[in-house]
């Protein structure tokens, strides 16, 4: 019999580039197709490096009380407004126990009238000084009982407005997001070695060593979850290094059983048997065949857990047992500007934008990673 | 059946076992107590108070009377608010946490339901765009955003409802919180629902009632949502014990006297007796809907049994 | 086709399928025309991929959101197409059915099979609940179900693959229609199985006089059933003809391969007096399933000479794979396995390190075989780190080179990744991943059972070629019993664990003891009237 033409071996499948795409090159190839998520990817990278170096750039910062300025509100154009100069001279000249005669303002500096009839210290100056809209203060007496006044107006930004205390907003949402997104990603870590680990381990081990450790993983997820958390932290004390301990301790599970179902799957195919067969030792098969199929999922898995970390530390923060003053976090913020509502709406407002607008960022880069790295429908 | 829910019942004991354990002691280990306050109280004065609620007793001994009183019934007296026991505070604001929780969860499961076979019936139409979109930002956004916003805007900017306030339920009181706790809720229901109608809508069977002519409605309504309705419904279970137990950010936002904030505030007094009220309250309420969801699981799927 | 005044029971003329996927537009079928009588018996026979079941979906308008048919359809001279879905509806289930090829999952799980069954009576017919009730019965008594009363309330998880099929070819022929299109209704099936369901379809066939249009990738399956013959290729009919003409004189090369695709000839037989390489006494393998453990595997013995062959056959759940994977020491077995005249039971897995060089395997699903994300040099030199740790480098990539060129592939699909081939290629990877250690014994898990007819020939052809060219032994574990008799020496047959026949393989398979293996053999090479 001859050769059957359409017997002989299908065509090896030319390659378009030209060379061989691994699985991560396919992966971001695709991903780089898709502008939502990759326009979430540079919106996060610009919000991590504005919060990292924001808060060094911009001109207050977040710990500093302006006593003038308690809740003014966000404006491009720099504070103090002319209506304020006047109330806060002549406050300052309370402090000092002096009259104030009259004053005016000729571009940044002001000149005022004093008068006391316990007769006017020069160093009385510093009362003026100490106000945050005056500067360089000179009181030069005039005669016994009155003095002038010459001072330079303190200009400041409040892109975001003040809180409460007089703090600037924009520093203060800045410090914020620092804490919020290292959170955030440390805590997500966190949760994600713990996960890994126990979820690879009990999978690997199979048997009664798996049923074991998820039978304490189904006890864990019965406990009640906030309260878990609170424990944690209140167990912990307020600390920063300590609060992301306490929520990766708990956002573990769901890693745990994501990547132990993957490696019990994993170990049933047969390439791992096929390995098994070649004789590769089981530290080989974890390392070269378990663990790079893992990655996938667990990359999935962590735009999902990077979010919920921040909404729980947001949401702690919310309730009183996060970080403290004058440390902040986005939930803090929130929290400040739902109790400041509905005077000072900014003060919800932009800390509300920032956390939202990260959460959104991270949900599209998360979509656009799964689409990417599990292209089901292709 | 009935055997099943008693087997059921049987094993929730240890479960609840281990987790008044567990939460009595990581209580109990963390620093401070009821009665550290910012003043310190005249030493007498508390080792009185400490005697009464046997504080003074070894911790293993503490827990022996604590489980012992548990056992009948008895959850003690707050330590913060002498005036009232545990049972009292949680027979006040529970019945107030269920009606805001439950109400939020059917509409949520309802709407949220409607929602996502539509998105899933249109797929990729403008309908279900605006479901994706609206579950993605509903998702997104933590209640603890969307509460004041809403406040802000139905509240203070429109005057249309209240700022908050009980008011023993009336309506217009209601309708804030309970939209606050749904919105969550109905983008998890609605997303659910569409993704497992989407894969409903794909299986075999469904191709075989549409090859033997059965109607649209028929093989929509009959065939697809009831496969489809399955994960919503272990879905339910779980999302019932969280909301019936209050929650903290909604009760706090609208002022009203749910458990959730009882025991924030208990944790934070360090309440022992109270935050433990809470703990058990949300395990039986867990135990129970999950029991519940398993025996509606057996009714509409066949190839569950449990003998 | 002469322009009579007679219409056609369906007649497909200029039919194209295309999808809409994110690389653009992908053609299924194209520029298709067929037709097929009243009463009449048709075959559409292809591969997967040649289009022959997207014809079939496309008339029946249940294509995928992005599948768009062009064309025209006509069912009685109505062109289905054009028809509107209300009309469409009317239509499907009661003059035209179809039955698929998933019968595990072609019906409800949520509901009774009775009610399934009604649903289409009671949709098209205007009857009462009582009347379809009854129809339903009469038609579960019809594909000869056992205790039809009885299954009636069943759902359908509490019935066997077959029983299912037999519940979905009632549901399809409840209302009498037409025209059945029966779409690969027994791949999914055991092969003693597969006749059953087809000798019931033909015998309702003949019963009801209607049109049968019966898709299968199984030239043999159709040859005592059907009147004509399509053959599709690639999206297009590549040939049409009786039964008889197709058999006798295929025309197209592609028909002539299709039917030459049963792997032909025989192996050369070992000498008489080779020595045993591998025996095994008494194997026994159980799982244990939450309290209860399950023994699957009941003690067998087995032995392979040098340069034989052990074909190993058997349905699904026979053990077949279990035995092979005991073999390996890939489960927990009880009993003795030697191999060279060393006991390897009881070995740790360092001890049994050098042995695994000597003794490979291929397993059958070549998608799930590799690891994704490594090249084609990386999976096939993994043996040689294990076992040559000292080799460099461009050692090992010569020999890859080598492995690869013995298999059939050209040297630079080292570098390529796996998912870029095709399930022959990948299975040709997966043999050079054995080869490379040089192995005595080379066990072949259904090494063909997930590839193309084509392809399963090529494969076994190659697998041939090196055991001549190596002299290993091979253990050969299928369910095909043609490829069985093409590469066997003997064979053995299993049966829920436990030894049904052993033999030389032509005594076994022309003469068979066991009336397991006689049901096992006509259902195979279709001797069933």
């Amino acid at each position: 019999m001859t050769e059957i033409p359409v017997s002989a071996p299908a065509p090896v499948p030319a390659d378009t580039e030209g060379q061989a795409r691994s699985f991560w090159a396919k992966a971001w190839q695709r991903l780089r197709k898709n502008s939502l998520a990759m326009g979430s990817l540079v919106y996060l990278c610009l919000m991590v490096l504005a919060c990292t170096f924001g808060p060094m750039l911009v001109p207050n910062s977040y710990d500093k009380i302006f006593q003038g300025y308690t809740r003014v509100p966000a404006s491009l154009s720099a504070y103090p407004r002319p209506e304020m100069i006047g109330p806060a001279i002549e406050a300052a000249a309370g402090r000092a126990r002096l009259d104030l005669v009259d004053w005016a303002q000729t571009g940044d500096r002001v000149t005022a009238h004093l008068q006391s009839t316990r007769g006017v210290d020069p160093r009385a100056a510093r009362y003026f000084d100490r106000s945050d809209m005056l500067e360089n203060s000179t009181l030069d007496p005039t005669s016994q009982t009155e003095a002038v006044l010459t001072a330079r107006i303190e200009r400041h930004h409040f892109l975001f407005g003040t809180d409460a205390t007089g703090r600037d907003l924009l520093a203060r949402t800045l410090i914020a997001g620092r804490i919020s997104l290292s959170i955030g990603f440390l805590a997500g870590l966190v949760a994600m070695v713990i996960g890994v680990l126990y979820g690879a381990i009990s999978g690997f081990a199979g048997g009664r060593v798996d049923q074991i450790m998820m039978r304490i993983v189904d006890v864990l997820y019965s406990l009640p979850f906030i309260f878990f958390v609170i424990m944690l932290v209140v167990f912990f004390g307020r600390n920063f290094l300590l609060m992301f301990v306490a929520v990766g301790a708990v956002l573990w599970l769901d890693m745990a059983r994501i990547v132990r179902g993957q490696t019990l799957s994993l170990r049933r195919r047969e390439f791992v048997a096929a390995a098994e067969a070649l004789g590769v030792s089981w530290f080989q098969i974890l390392f070269r065949h378990i663990v790079p199929n893992l990655l996938g999922p667990v990359i999935v898995f962590m735009t999902l857990l990077v979010p919920n970390v921040i909404i729980l530390e947001s949401f702690l923060s919310y309730l009183g047992f996060g970080v403290q003053e004058p440390m902040s976090s986005w939930g803090i913020l929130i929290a400040q500007g739902a109790r400041a509502m509905p005077s000072a709406i900014w003060m919800l407002i932009f800390p509300s934008l920032f956390l939202t607008s990260t959460l959104f960022a991270l949900n599209f880069l998360g979509d656009g990673l799964r689409d990417a790295l599990d292209p089901r429908d292709a | 059946m009935l055997r099943y829910a008693f087997w059921r019942m049987m094993t929730a004991v240890p479960t609840l076992f281990v987790v008044v354990t567990l939460s009595f002691f990581m209580i109990r280990i963390a620093p401070g107590g009821p009665f550290d306050q910012e003043r310190a109280l005249d030493p007498v004065i508390r080792a009185n108070l400490e005697r009464t609620y046997h504080l003074d007793l070894p911790l293993v001994q503490q827990y022996g009377i604590y489980l012992k009183n548990l056992l009948h019934g008895d959850l003690g007296p707050s330590f913060t608010m002498p005036e009232f026991s545990v049972a009292e505070l949680l027979h006040a604001g529970l019945p107030v946490s269920i009606r805001i929780g439950g109400l939020a969860l059917l509409l949520a499961l309802i709407l949220g339901g409607a929602m996502g076979v539509i998105a899933a019936l249109y797929r990729d139409g403008w309908a279900d765009r605006a479901v994706v979109g609206f579950a993605t930002a509903g998702s997104t956004i933590p209640t603890f955003v969307v509460a004041p916003l809403f406040q802000l805007v139905f509240a203070l900017g429109l005057n249309w409802l209240p700022v908050g306030g009980w008011n023993d339920g009336a309506f217009h009181n209601l309708i804030g919180p309970v939209i606050c706790l749904m919105l969550p809720q109905l983008a998890v229901v609605a997303r659910l629902m569409r993704s497992s109608m989407i894969e409903a809508l794909h299986t075999h069977h469904i191709r075989t009632a549409r090859a033997m002519g059965l109607s649209e409605a028929a093989v929509v309504g009959r065939h697809a949502l009831r496969s489809a309705l399955l994960p919503v419904v272990s879905y339910a279970g779980p999302a019932a014990a969280a909301l019936m137990t209050g929650s903290v950010v909604v009760e706090t936002v609208f002022s009203i006297p749910g458990i959730g904030r009882y025991f924030v505030d208990a944790a934070l007094n360090r309440d022992y007796t109270v935050v433990m009220g809470a703990v058990v309250v949300l395990a039986v309420f867990t135990i129970l809907f999950n029991l519940i969801v398993d025996i509606a699981y057996t009714l509409v799927d066949p190839r569950v049994r449990y003998d | 086709m002469t322009a009579d005044h007679h219409t056609p029971l369906l007649s497909v003329e200029a039919l194209s399928v295309h999808y809409a996927t994110d690389g653009g537009e992908t053609c299924a079928v194209r520029d298709v025309s067929f037709r097929i009588e009243p009463g009449e018996t048709v075959a559409i026979v292809g591969e997967s991929g040649s289009g022959k079941s997207q014809s079939m979906i496309a008339a029946m308008g249940l294509l995928p959101h992005n599948g768009r048919a062009t064309g025209r359809i006509a069912f009685r001279g109505d062109d289905l197409l054009r028809l509107n879905p209300q009309a469409l509806r009317t239509l499907r289930g009661a003059e035209i059915s179809m039955i698929f090829q998933e019968p595990m999952t072609s019906l409800d799980p949520l509901y009774r099979i009775g009610e399934q069954i009604m649903e289409p009576i009671l949709r098209h017919r205007r009857v009462g609940r009582r009347a379809a009730r009854a129809r339903a019965l009469e038609m579960l008594r019809q594909v000869h179900m056992p205790d039809p009363e009885r299954q009636m309330r069943a759902y359908p998880h509490e019935l066997s693959g077959g029983q299912r099929q037999r519940v979905m070819i009632a549901m399809a022929l409840a209302n009498n229609p037409s025209l059945l299109i029966a779409d690969e209704p027994t791949t999914a099936l055991d092969v003693t199985i597969q006749a059953e369901i087809i000798a019931l379809i033909a015998e309702l066939q003949r019963k009801n006089g209607m049109g049968v249009i019966f898709i299968t990738h199984d030239l043999g399956l159709v040859r005592h059933i059907a009147d004509r013959v399509y053959v599709m290729h690639r999206g297009e009919v590549v040939e049409t003809g009786t039964v008889g003409a197709i058999f006798e004189r295929p025309q197209h090369p592609y028909t002539r391969a299709l039917l030459d695709a049963a792997p032909r000839g025989r192996k050369i037989p070992v000498a008489a007096d080779a020595e045993p390489l591998l025996t095994a006494r008494g194997l026994r393998v159980s799982f244990s399933t939450g309290r209860r453990r399950i023994e699957v595997l009941h003690g067998l013995d087995l032995t392979v000479r040098q340069g034989e062959t052990l074909g190993i056959v058997g349905e699904s759940g026979s053990g077949k794979s279990t035995l092979a994977r005991a073999i390996l020491r890939l489960v927990d077995a009880e009993g003795e396995i030697s191999f060279e005249g060393q006991r390897l039971d009881g070995l740790s897995p360092r001890a049994l390190r050098p042995f695994r060089s000597r003794i490979q395997v291929v397993f059958q699903d070549p998608f799930g075989a590799l690891s994704p994300h490594m090249t084609a040099g990386q999976i096939v030199t993994e043996g040689l780190r294990v076992h040559r740790p000292a080799q460099s480098a461009r050692d090992r990539d010569e020999q890859a080179v080598l492995a690869l060129r013995e298999v059939g592939l050209p040297p630079e699909t080292r570098h390529r990744y796996i998912h870029e081939f095709s399930g022959g290629q990948r299975q040709r990877i997966a043999i050079a991943r054995a080869l490379i250690l040089k192995p005595r014994l080379l066990i072949l898990d259904e090494p063909t059972s997930a590839l193309d007819r084509m392809v399963q020939k090529q494969v076994i052809d190659l697998l041939r070629d090196l055991q001549q060219r190596h002299g290993m032994s091979y253990v050969f574990v299928s369910h095909d019993l043609a490829a069985v008799r093409a590469v066997a020496d003997r064979v053995l047959v299993m049966k829920d664990g436990t030894l049904v026949e052993e033999g030389p393989v032509d005594q076994v398979l022309s003469a068979p003891d066991a009336a397991y293996t006689r049901a096992l053999i006509a259902a195979a090479f279709m001797d069933v009237a």
